[in-house]
């Protein structure tokens, strides 16, 4: 059983609830249609659940098929540097067709960022660094493919591009920790 | 049953491209990942080999060499590869066909074609751990890294 490694910790993005007792990670690549799709359902599930639900998202960028994938993320990730990671991650998965460079460049503008800081940022290495090890906590966790999510440290096999798969995860994972 | 752990690596020789042939012979002294996979062309971003081209520069850190065997023919296998844009070879065990896969204990004679079978095997032809994955799950990469891991270790 593939086992998440290492554990959410203060260098991961967050949403929902931070203290629930349910942690969902999302392993995932700005470019992938597959987590376009996943994303609406997180988004009603954040919606619905989001105060028994704390939820990561981890970058998984295969950038030899997903030519803008890496440049996604490190926009998501610079964005994040001036406390807008959510809003960009939103926006790029609101408009998947539209990612290219100029698309984040302009995504950037109209999130209101420090636009010198946010090419600043888009090139440091410290950036590159965070995106590696995401990546790298990816394969040792077991990612194989995007997106892939882990409940509680364990890795979730039962998600079927569903809103009822992943709602229903999250209700047998309350169910086991109230017992 | 797939070959398991302590068995010497069958060898073999099959077409990589048009006009390429490759053998296990060929990355003696080199561990050597054999990924066998049912067919091309399976969807996306959860495809095993896309995934594993993603992987390369984990197993280049083992100067491991990692092939990937499917009964597709070589031209089918040199339109994945471009269309994906692969960095590793997958070899066409199509004439005849399933034979290396079934040397292995990886081919499925029901469907005709290879399990999903992932093999490392060591610098001397040995193999050091073998991994079969139901078809219709891809087993990732962290598998093979512990195993190369452990190899790299035990020297």
């Amino acid at each position: 059983m593939s086992k998440l490694k290492p554990p959410v910790n203060s260098a991961d993005h967050q949403e929902g609830n931070i203290n629930a007792d349910i942690i969902l990670v999302e392993y995932g690549d700005f470019q992938c249609p597959y987590c376009g799709r996943a994303y609406p359902l997180i988004k009603r599930l954040l919606k619905e659940r989001g105060k028994d639900i704390h939820f990561v998202f981890r970058n998984f960028h295969l950038s030899e098929i997903h030519a803008h994938a890496l440049a996604a993320a490190i926009a998501a990730e610079a964005a994040g540097k001036q406390g807008k990671y959510w809003e960009m991650h939103d926006r790029i998965f609101e408009n998947q067709d539209l990612l290219a460079d100029d698309f984040l460049l302009s995504s950037a503008q109209l999130l209101g960022l420090d636009m010198k800081q946010f090419k600043m940022d888009s090139k440091s290495e410290e950036l590159q660094t965070k995106i590696e090890s995401d990546f790298d906590s990816g394969v040792r966790s077991g990612v194989n493919g995007t997106p892939s999510f882990f409940l509680n440290g364990a890795k979730l096999l039962t998600y079927d591009e569903t809103y009822q798969s992943l709602y229903n995860a999250i209700q047998s994972e309350s169910k086991k920790i109230s017992h | 049953m797939i070959l398991s752990k302590g068995n010497t690596a069958p060898g073999f020789s099959l077409s990589a491209t048009p006009d390429q042939k490759i053998s296990l012979a060929d990355f003696k002294g080199r561990p050597v990942i054999l990924a066998f996979y049912p067919a091309d062309w399976s969807p996306v971003c959860g495809d095993q080999m896309a995934l594993y081209n993603e992987t390369l520069k984990y197993f280049g850190k083992f100067n491991a060499q990692l092939i990937g065997i499917s009964v597709d023919s070589k031209w089918c296998h040199k339109a994945f590869t471009e269309n994906r844009n692969l960095h590793f070879p997958l070899l066409a065990d199509f004439q005849p066909k399933g034979a290396v896969s079934a040397l292995y204990g990886a081919y499925d004679e029901t469907d005709g074609e290879s399990e999903r079978a992932l093999f490392v095997i060591d610098e001397k032809g040995i193999i050091r751990w073998s991994y079969l994955s139901p078809d219709e799950i891809n087993p990732g990469a962290d598998g093979i890294l512990e195993a190369l891991e452990e190899l790299s270790e035990s020297k």
